[in-house]
């Protein structure tokens, strides 16, 4: 093997002694002296100019696929297009620079952006409260079991200990539901892809904290027997929570409490537009039906008077038998401000169109893809479907050729080996905001590959060939663990 | 809008999938439960959304609008222009989670990135790609000192000192699990770091402070940390990370673990959120931190590249037995301190420390010299933040500095009845001696006022 070469510099070895980026004023008070015993003696950061540290990041960003540089079909995740007018809502002065603690009176519009989105993600999902302070989609989890243990505690009912998860389940399920101390106890799925009934039963007892379930499921599903579903864990004096991570399907179309979901959290970074940002920030709002209103994380925000002349004012209130804060202070308000803005653009109209061009989008490719790729589960999906990512006659390839090489066709890949019960999965999600030229570009590249898995299964191999980077070494990336530049060798 | 086909475009799909009509795309839902009737508002153009989230902006007074002095947590400090350029390219901020290697090389070197400036900035050996923020990187301490102590350890003893927040935080998150919070002296933030080591037995895990606590007190941790380590603990340490420009780094006192919050590196006030939690320890805790981790490696063509490593930690892969559930964490954040650090460099960080260091002094000075005010802890160094005891209820004070135009210090009576009449006052770069000589006569103006 021959010398590694270096693509980008790291920000450490394109540092020169003496240069900065930024200059502060002089003090205008005097110095004052730090104590001995506190004061730093050395402080290891690298020193660059401006310009280098702008053209660093312009030139790594090249290095990413992003959805506003082409189709990310990425399964779950929802990669819908972010619109900019959110962007700049979000850095609007009277937002951006507006400190959590200031008094109540001085920060009303924030106050009336957070009441207005508690109350229509409300109406969205046709729940009776709603809490805004949860970071992202797990934590809203971890949140929503909470909730849903101190209900039976306040009622006495102290053993409760077990949540239900499908076997279909995001991974974050079972591990908010660990987290918080309970016992977590796997559904398996049943032929149709749905809940397996007759086992769901059979573990609903006395012991039940409740159900978390996703609907539609990772399979993107619509859980064929969803009443008995609530209606068994109900029955059982459990509560069911929806995992509303595919929302984008139901915008409009079915709302979690009239199917009688007790709790149901929200991803207002898949649903709702605002962006990944490359990992986060999100914001994972959760909902309750009435008779858990009162265990909600707060601060929320309800109207605390109401003036007919000056309308009414908004206050931060803590909700009666809260299960407390879940971070600090009110959740990621930039995140509702791009989310309110893109409710209010696309208005309940719009947003059922949103749910509907997402699973026509979906079916779309469903039955473009169905002669080409085993689709296990193939019915009617809603925003997602998974397919097989092998073929007999191409023995040797895996679904991870496949999404490498779509790579090369300038698509980000469906998601990989998730979720756990298909083989090979490829979990493909278009959203609604993709346009038919680019479906059916998708499509020709799904089929070129399945061709060339048969003739010529090497280019899926070595695939990606046209991205700045090819495959990377994750075997030595765990065994070596140079996890910051501290750790290299010769570091000196 | 942000829905592309037109209505022949939806006829041709709908044919291709062989269904007539839209609704027979949702035949699966109970047609009890299909299409209900959402009250809300008909859609905005762009122009009308715009109008209708100016005004609610407007309706908000900023701290560029006031002389402000509130911290607490959350601190105004300059962003130079270059961050929030590079956070909003596109490439970066409409990405998902660096999960395919070949296409986030981006995110991923700016990871690793972060993950060393994290470790240069604290004294540790690694860090993650960030939490949520300065709360929830306290519960993960927590967490991860249990698991450190496979549960054989179930206490974690935190100072009363933390961020009440924080506190909070991890109340909600573990009160009624097995593992047990022990606050020693809670309510009481004027305990001293030395008051927790009662506490502090063979059952306990993690004893976690604040560097500069939440009362703005800055104390040497050689001596806890010493203790600490006799009992066979880890010590945690949440860090305010500007103070790290200026003062000495956690990882120098032997902290097992640091916290922050990372709001100050950076990130605009944004009434509270999006922040950043910044989370290090020793490399020999690794494989228990929550969170997720770039590593180096090399791709097939020789060239060095990063990817996401040691996974088996995380949710996606181990479920129910994960180190934590967090999955999307605060990535855009951490690219904005990441940039923030890159530009400010070494002098440029010491500069900004040293100048919040010397005005939060000045004002310190200042303001103890006025009639009925004084210094809560006159002996205990500080940051940029300290505590003002006021000769009158500290909301009333507020509430007339709002006619000079200020925004006072934190209420410290909202969470310590004990503390009535004590003012936190933040200071940083953002004022001017001139803005702080206003905050003197503003406040002496008031007392005088009161006591005619």
């Amino acid at each position: 093997m021959s010398e590694t070469t270096i693509r980008e510099p790291l920000l450490v070895e394109l540092s020169s002694p003496g240069r900065r980026g930024v200059r502060f004023p002089e003090a205008d008070v005097p110095a004052a002296a730090v104590p001995e015993a506190l004061r730093r003696t050395s402080l290891p950061l690298p020193e660059l100019s401006e310009v280098d540290v702008v053209r660093h990041y312009t030139r790594l960003s090249h290095f990413n696929h992003a959805v506003d540089i082409d189709f990310y079909p990425l399964g779950s995740c929802t990669m819908k297009y972010n619109p900019k007018v959110n962007e700049d809502m979000a850095r609007l002065p009277g937002f951006a620079h507006i400190h959590p603690l200031q008094p109540e009176e001085t920060v009303q519009g924030a106050l009336a952006v957070m009441y207005y989105l508690q109350e229509y993600l409300k109406e969205i999902v046709g729940m009776a409260g709603v809490s805004l302070q949860p970071a992202a989609g797990a934590h809203g989890e971890l949140t929503g079991v909470l909730i849903m243990r101190a209900y039976h505690r306040s009622r006495g009912d102290t053993k409760r200990n077990k949540i239900l998860v499908p076997d279909s389940a995001h991974g974050t399920n079972p591990a908010s539901s660990a987290m918080s101390g309970m016992r977590v106890v796997e559904i398996p799925s049943d032929d149709r892809g749905n809940i397996d009934l007759a086992k769901l039963k059979a573990e609903c007892d006395d012991t039940l904290v409740g159900l978390m379930i996703t609907n539609p499921n990772t399979l993107g599903l619509f859980e064929e027997h969803i009443e008995e579903v609530v209606q068994a864990v109900h029955d059982a004096g459990g509560l069911v929570y929806g995992d509303g991570a595919n929302l984008n399907a139901l915008l409009g179309i079915a709302r979690f409490g009239d199917m009688g979901f007790d709790v149901v959290h929200l991803n207002l970074h898949k649903t709702f537009s605002t962006p990944h940002g490359g990992g986060g920030p999100g914001s994972g709002p959760v909902a309750v039906a009435q008779h858990l209103v009162d265990f909600l994380p707060g601060p929320i925000v309800e109207v605390v008077d109401e003036d007919e002349e000056n309308g009414p004012t908004y206050g931060l209130v803590m909700p009666r038998h809260s299960i407390g804060r879940v971070k600090a202070f009110y959740g990621h308000f930039g995140v509702m401000v791009r989310a309110l803005t893109y409710i209010l653009s696309l208005g309940g109209e719009g947003l059922r169109q949103v749910a509907e061009d997402a699973v026509l989008n979906a079916n779309y490719l469903r039955v473009q893809l169905q002669d080409t790729y085993h689709i296990p589960y193939n019915r009617l999906c809603k925003h997602e479907f998974v397919a097989e990512g092998r073929w007999e006659d191409a023995p040797g390839v895996r679904a991870l050729d496949i999404s490498k090489r779509l790579m090369d066709f300038g698509f980000h890949p469906p998601t990989n080996y998730f979720p756990l019960i298909v083989h090979e999965a490829l979990m493909i999600e278009p959203t609604e905001t993709e346009s038919k030229r680019t479906l059916d570009a998708f499509v020709a590249a799904m089929k070129q590959i399945a061709r060339e898995a048969r003739e010529n299964p090497e280019v899926l191999h070595e695939a990606p060939h046209t991205t700045p980077f090819g495959r990377v070494d994750e075997v030595k990336a765990a065994r070596e663990l140079v996890l910051t530049w501290f750790d290299w060798p010769q570091q000196g | 809008m942000y829905t592309p086909h037109t209505p022949d475009e939806r006829r041709a799909m709908l044919a291709a999938i062989g269904v007539e009509r839209m609704e027979d795309l949702f035949a699966d839902v109970p047609a009890k439960y299909r299409y209900p009737d959402l009250k809300l508002p008909p859609p905005m153009s762009e122009m009308e959304v715009t109008a209708e989230m100016q005004s609610l902006a407007d309706a908000n007074l900023t701290v560029q609008d006031f002389i402000s002095f509130l911290g607490a947590g959350a601190y105004y400090h300059y962003v130079p222009a270059a961050v929030d350029h590079i956070l909003r390219r596109g490439e970066f901020y409409t990405a998902y989670t660096p999960y395919q290697p070949e296409v986030s090389q981006g995110t991923l070197h700016a990871i690793f990135e972060f993950q060393s400036l994290v470790c240069a900035l604290t004294g540790m050996e690694v860090a993650n790609a960030s939490l949520y923020d300065g709360a929830t990187a306290v519960a993960e301490a927590v967490n991860m000192a249990y698991h450190v102590f496979r549960g054989k350890r179930p206490k974690a003893v935190l100072s009363p000192a933390l961020h009440p927040q924080y506190l909070a935080t991890v109340h909600t998150y573990y009160d009624a699990s097995d593992r047990e919070i022990v606050v020693p002296h809670e309510g009481d933030p004027t305990a001293t770091p030395d008051a927790l080591l009662d506490a502090v037995d063979d059952r306990t895990s993690l004893v976690m402070v604040q560097y500069p606590d939440f009362l703005g007190r800055v104390y040497d941790l050689s001596d806890l940390a010493e203790a600490v380590h006799a009992r066979g603990a880890l010590l945690g340490v949440a860090v305010n990370p500007l103070a790290l420009g200026l003062l000495k780094p956690p990882g120098d006192f032997g902290a097992d673990i640091v916290t922050a919050e990372g709001q100050p590196l950076g990130i605009p006030l944004s009434y509270g959120g999006p922040y950043l939690g910044l989370f290090a320890t020793r490399k020999k805790y690794v494989r228990k931190m929550a969170g997720r981790i770039v590593g180096e490696s090399v791709d097939t063509r020789g060239q060095r590249a990063y990817v996401l490593t040691l996974t088996a930690r995380e949710q996606h892969i181990r479920r129910a037995r994960a180190t934590s559930n967090i999955c999307t964490n605060n990535a855009l954040m951490a690219l904005a301190a990441t940039v923030y650090l890159g530009l400010l460099g070494k002098d440029g960080l010491q500069q900004v420390a040293a100048l919040n260091y010397h005005k939060a002094h000045y004002a310190a000075q200042r303001l103890a010299g006025l009639e009925g005010y004084e210094l809560a802890f006159p002996e205990v160094p500080f940051f940029n933040e300290f505590t003002l005891k006021t000769p009158l209820p500290v909301a009333e004070i507020n509430r007339r500095l709002l006619d000079y135009g200020i925004l006072g210090g934190y209420d410290l009576s909202q969470d310590f009845p004990s503390l009535d009449r004590h003012m936190l006052i933040a200071v940083t770069e953002m004022n001017s001696k001139d803005e702080i000589d206003l905050l003197a006569t503003a406040l002496e103006a008031i007392a005088r006022e009161a006591a005619a």
